[in-house]
């Protein structure tokens, strides 16, 4: 929404990043060289579960042109029995996925890592390190893993007072779930499966480290958060956080992978033993065998209603995947899978199982796709059995504002509903859709919701004023999806000057202040908060100019279109005061008009969409198509509206691939079979249509602009909105995703 | 080992460098050449962010081997703006934001006005099937596509 | 570490001189789109790369006295789709080549290094197949044909004697009433390696079919000639009956695996499939011609 008011805030301006971006200037971590930099290369474990009793680097260290060898040894040790937190990450784990330590937990596990003066010497040396592997059984399924019978991972992890390959649990819970289903007059109850997939960042993880000779290290890397960089470093490495700058390079995707490090403490060993600059940068099958994914899940929802369609009782039970090392995202399914519903009764249950694959990371709204795969299939199944359209059972059973949600907090405004009627009232969910449009093919309809808690969190932002008059913005947020374009939108609107007098950059560790990562749909939301409260302190600072120019009041003086004005006949006749005059006068009036404004902000309210799919199935080969596709989401304020709809499109796209042809396979050995992009199907353009998103403005009350987060909400109805539009095709309910041709071509011979 | 020699051409200006016969033209590229715009997303022709001409044709650089570059002309996204007045894909791609981390960008401008050279009045279908070498997995590809759609109307109208 | 010897010779018995002096240690180049990607897995590790498309006849499109064609083995499929008469003539061939891919595969993969890849699933090649395709082949024992179903040996094999290299594809005159068609089966619109591919090539007089051809891949060691689905189709109107057991003798002719790709069950059901819908397809062509 453009208020008419506004001449930036809401319209789509060019990015600041914009030119560098499209001309190939734009600077990413591999595209980073330092002086005398040599390249480091990781061995991976060939095995997918054994033992080391030892490793021997010698012959590596021996080769011409090594410079320096690593393994565990030269990363800090976290002991099994102390948790050490740095935000929702386990050092203990961190440190042994970084390294293997005791044993190598998957097929790809870091044993070791090399230095040398060119990648093939490096790759070289890793083939000439010896490891003493006992190998191990292993296993990778959620249901193998939970046998009795399972080759256990950790031999100290115990559930119910046994080893187990459960590691950890969570439990949420509201009235007697028992009572509840005892008063439904429908109870419906079903199983489901997903697949594993890969965040799909088409940057593979990289760094390059100088480790210099009086200890000091910097690091350009890909990552979503510089201050995570250096504090997962400073914590694995031991070598104080103010020793280490970490800087962030333009990031090419992260979508949650890049909230972690893999290769920054290994290459900063190096690095310092080679006295050498360092290079490491991912081959694509890397990514794939030993980074992220997302867990696969197992999960079983039911929910019961009465024969009005008021929800009485829901219970979700949900094991997800963690992994080689627990920290499954549970709190994605077990919390937002029933939230955005004012259900009585809940048991909402997660278990986070390990297994021996590479350690998941975070995936745009974690664990929450999963949930909502399974409830909002579930939810259109009891408005089919009742004869409700699935989208008035929604709206019947929206949460409101002040409701306690199954997490624990009162929802402030809950603007669910707006989802559900604007997909209710489009065009879309009324056009006439032809089942059977020609001979062997069938099409269908869909709909489905989702819940994101989103994320407010700590933040900095400088405001400075350059002496010709132009404005320097520094953030701390790495901009993977167009902030700093929505962060000089508010600026200039704020300010009264021309948007390209915007220049917005994003700090290092050693230039800006504190600022969480980015990601939980936060980076526009906080640091456009704190842009806003910097920007008003130099609204405060270039006033207070004015007024001693002007030889009055502070208080007599208003800002207004890029000028200091009297504030009233009372103060004066003065003429006005533009933002270059007093940038001209700033170093005699005082030194140079900047701040830098440093919150840990609250407020961000949770995001709510509604999705609508329609799609094709080719019946004989199982081929399920996307026709159309319609995406509601309460986004507070569009600050930039080219911006938060590219959000919607990805996320639903994401959705898409997930859905239908995303999935981790693995070969007998426990490898991974499709480690590359050519057999791990991420959608291509000719897969999809336009994504069609309706962007719902109702200004988040507690944010100076409005903002409510929106990166994360749009991949969470995709999963079960397709389902239940292939149901609508077929008439069969998928309840295994992905809902790939042998699959649905199975499904349908099943009868 | 001892190197190759190359003598090729790049965006227009001659260009001299020495390689193994291993590498392929997007080491070159990228390591030598300090041409960084052509990006490496997979190495193996499935991503298409390595996307560059060689005369005129689009193909993978990660595909190629640098000595093959010898004798011909080649074009990487370095050579698609004029000075600093932006090719009108480039121009619209930044106004349609049909780019968010761009890390894609580079190879799906390439591909983009490869394609409206062949073909300056595609339907939706032709520019979706002409950019499927080219993943991203940041926009969902609309606004790619309505960039390079409206582009060529822009380009067709010019003409 | 890796001296890997580079050459560009300018004719072919340069070319077959190199490489059977190699002794299988050398990779022949044409697009590189295969070759490539298994030096950097490590799957092959060349001591000498033969770039052959600085021979003239390898990059050469000619067109025949008798009305047929000849294609340099290294020509690429955008190249080859640029020909004004040969799509015309063989838009099942045409449209095989340039579905290997993308857009920038399809600038430099050509039908002979897709041929001699031995994958069994390589797109070019069932269309080649029903084309009735026969490549010429140069060795140190001179040069010789063999129709393209020859060539495949089994999964990265070939027929091919050591120190042979693929000169060219001549596709026969075109009878008139003919046409041919490949589908693939792929889970996304494109990228994908084949599950299933088919081609089919035919003839049609007075709506009756006197002649086809059946190629199969991905569903054995090898792309196949399905001699059986041909038959059920000659002298027949194309009708249900001449379909389903042509689609029922692909399927019988199936030896597929399960691998990450599809499974048994799944192409062998797919393959009937295909054919039905690829004769439907290469007959509306015939019919136009």
């Amino acid at each position: 929404m453009n208020d008419m008011a506004n001449k930036w805030i809401g319209a789509r301006t060019i990015r600041p990043d914009g030119a560098d971006k499209v001309t190939g200037r734009a600077q990413y971590s591999a595209d980073t060289t330092m002086p005398g930099m040599i390249w480091g290369k990781v061995l991976r474990s060939p095995h997918a579960h054994a033992r080391i009793r030892g490793i021997d680097t010698s012959r590596a260290e021996a080769l011409p042109g090594v410079k320096a060898v690593v393994t565990h040894k030269d990363i800090v040790e976290f002991p099994l029995d102390k948790s050490v937190m740095l935000g929702i990450q386990d050092m203990r784990w961190m440190c042994r996925n970084v390294m293997a330590r005791e044993k190598a937990l998957f097929h790809g596990h870091p044993i070791a890592a090399v230095a040398a003066i060119s990648e093939e010497v490096a790759a070289a040396a890793c083939a000439l390190i010896e490891v003493d592997y006992e190998v191990l059984p292993h296993v990778i399924e959620i249901e193998d893993a939970i046998r009795p019978d399972a080759p256990i991972l950790h031999e100290w992890n115990r559930f119910e007072g046994k080893p187990s390959n459960i590691a950890g649990t969570m439990v949420l819970k509201a009235g007697d779930i028992e009572k509840g289903f005892a008063e439904a007059d429908i109870v419906v109850e079903r199983s489901f499966t997903t697949r594993p997939v890969h965040q799909g960042h088409i940057e593979p993880q990289s760094c390059t480290v100088s480790y210099a000779a009086d200890g000091r290290v910097t690091i350009w890397s890909s990552s979503q958060g510089q201050f995570m960089v250096r504090a997962m470093t400073s914590l694995l490495t031991g070598i104080p956080q103010s020793d280490i700058r970490a800087i962030p390079a333009e990031i090419g995707g992260g979508f949650g992978a890049k909230t972690i490090i893999y290769l920054e403490p290994v290459a900063v060993m190096l690095s310092r033993k080679s006295g050498r600059p360092v290079k490491m940068v991912m081959t694509r099958e890397e990514v794939q065998r030993a980074t992220g994914p997302a867990p696969g899940s197992l999960m079983t929802v039911k929910m019961g209603a009465k024969k009005d369609g008021t929800l009485v009782a829901a219970q979700g039970t949900f094991y997800l995947q963690a992994g080689a090392l627990p920290g499954s995202p549970l709190r994605g399914p077990v919390g937002c899978s029933f939230a955005a519903y004012a259900i009585p009764n809940v048991l909402s249950v997660g278990y986070d199982v390990v297994s021996n694959r590479s350690k998941v990371a975070a995936y745009r709204a974690p664990g929450a796709p999963h949930g909502a795969f399974a409830a909002e299939t579930v939810l259109d199944e009891i408005a089919e059995a009742l004869g409700i359209d699935p989208l008035d059972l929604r709206l019947r059973n929206s949460a409101k504002a002040g409701d306690k949600a199954i997490y624990g907090p009162n929802f402030g405004a809950v603007t669910f509903k707006e989802t559900v009627e604007a997909i209710k009232h489009h065009p879309h969910y009324t056009a006439p859709l032809d089942k059977n449009p020609r001979p062997g093919f069938k099409r269908g309809r869909g709909v489905a919701s989702g819940f994101w808690y989103n994320a407010g969190g700590e933040s900095s932002v400088q405001v400075n004023i350059t002496e010709d008059g132009n404005v320097l913005v520094t953030t701390g947020h790495p901009d993977v999806g167009g902030s700093r374009a929505s962060i000089a939108n508010v600026v200039a609107e704020l300010l009264g000057v021309d948007h390209a007098r915007v220049n917005v950059m994003i700090g290092d560790t050693q230039t800006i202040g504190f600022s969480n990562l980015t990601g939980g749909s936060r980076v526009t939301f906080a640091s456009a908060m704190v842009a806003t409260a910097s920007t008003e302190k130099v609204i405060g600072q270039l006033k207070e100019r004015a007024a001693r120019i002007w030889k009055i009041e502070a208080d007599a003086v208003k800002w207004e279109d890029g000028m200091a004005l009297p504030a009233g006949d009372n103060a004066g006749k003065f003429p006005p005061l533009s933002l270059k005059d007093l940038a001209a006068k700033a170093n005699e009036m005082g030194g140079p008009i900047g701040t830098q404004v440093q919150l840990n902000t609250t407020g961000a309210d949770p995001g709510f969409a509604t999705h609508c799919v329609d799609v094709e199935v080719d019946v004989e080969l199982g081929i399920v198509r996307v026709l159309r596709y319609t995406a509601a989401q309460d986004v507070g304020r569009a600050l930039h509206p080219g911006y938060v709809e590219g959000q919607i499109q990805g996320g639903v796209v994401q959705g898409i691939g997930w859905a239908l042809s995303e999935e981790y396979l693995y070969d007998a050995k426990g490898r991974v079979d499709n480690a590359g992009f050519l057999d791990y199907r991420m959608p291509v353009c000719s897969d999809v249509p336009m994504i069609d998103p309706i962007m719902i403005e109702i200004p988040n009350p507690k944010h100076p602009q409005g903002v409510r987060g929106v990166g994360e909400a749009p991949i969470v109805p995709p999963l079960a909105a397709i389902a239940n539009a292939v149901y609508d095709a077929l008439g069969r309910r998928f309840y295994a995703l992905p809902m790939s041709p042998p699959r649905v071509t199975e499904r349908l011979a099943e009868g | 080992m001892s190197k190759l020699h190359v003598s090729t051409s790049i965006n227009g200006e001659p260009v001299e460098f020495l390689c193994t016969a291993a590498e392929s033209m997007l080491d070159v590229l990228r390591g030598p050449l300090g041409l960084t715009g052509t990006k490496e997303g997979c190495g193996t022709g499935d991503c298409g962010a390595c996307s560059i001409t060689v005369d005129g044709r689009l193909v993978c650089a990660c595909l190629m081997l640098a000595v093959e570059a010898e004798g011909h002309e080649i074009g990487t996204i370095e050579g698609m703006a004029q000075g600093d007045r932006l090719h009108p894909l480039q121009q619209k791609f930044l106004e349609m934001a049909a780019l968010q981390c761009g890390i894609c960008t580079p190879g799906v401008l390439m591909a983009s006005r490869a394609l409206l050279e062949k073909n300056p009045d595609p339907t939706e279908e032709e520019v979706r099937f002409g950019l499927a070498g080219n993943l991203c997995r940041c926009t969902g590809y609309d606004k790619i596509v309505r960039a390079v759609l409206e582009t060529a109307a822009e380009m067709r109208s010019a003409a | 570490m890796t001296d890997i010897r580079y050459l560009a010779p300018r004719t072919l018995d340069e070319a077959v001189g190199a490489f059977a002096a190699a002794a299988g240690a050398a990779r022949i180049l044409a697009g590189g789109t295969d070759l490539l990607v298994q030096m950097r897995n490590g799957a092959v590790k060349p001591g000498t790369i033969i770039d052959i498309k600085k021979i003239a006849e390898m990059t050469a499109i000619e067109e025949l006295p008798d009305g047929g064609f000849r294609i340099g083995a290294a020509v690429p499929g955008a190249v080859l789709a640029e020909h004004p008469r040969f799509g015309k003539a063989w838009p099942g061939v045409l449209e095989a080549v340039n579905l290997i891919g993308s857009k920038q595969v399809q600038g430099r993969a050509s039908a002979g290094g897709n041929l001699c890849n031995g994958s069994p699933a390589g797109d070019s090649v069932p269309a080649m197949i029903a084309a009735g395709a026969v490549v010429t082949v140069q060795g140190p024992n001179g040069r010789r044909s063999m129709p393209v179903e020859a060539v495949p040996a089994g999964p990265g094999r070939t027929n091919l004697a050591p120190g042979e290299i693929v000169v060219a594809f001549t596709l026969p005159a075109r009878a008139p009433g003919s046409g041919d068609a490949y589908l693939r089966m792929i889970p996304r619109t494109e990228m994908d390696i084949a599950v299933v591919g088919c081609g089919v090539n035919l003839t049609l007089a007075g709506g009756v079919v006197t002649a086809a051809r059946v190629g199969l891949g991905a569903v054995a060691p090898t792309v196949l000639l399905v001699g059986e689905a041909a038959r059920a189709l000659i002298g027949s109107r194309l009708d249900d009956a001449a379909l389903e057991a042509a689609a029922a003798a692909c399927r019988a002719a199936c030896k597929p695996i399960n691998d990450k790709r599809g499974t048994i069950a799944y192409r062998t059901k797919v393959a009937g499939v295909l054919l039905k819908r690829a004769a439907a397809i290469a007959a509306q062509r015939a019919g136009g011609n």
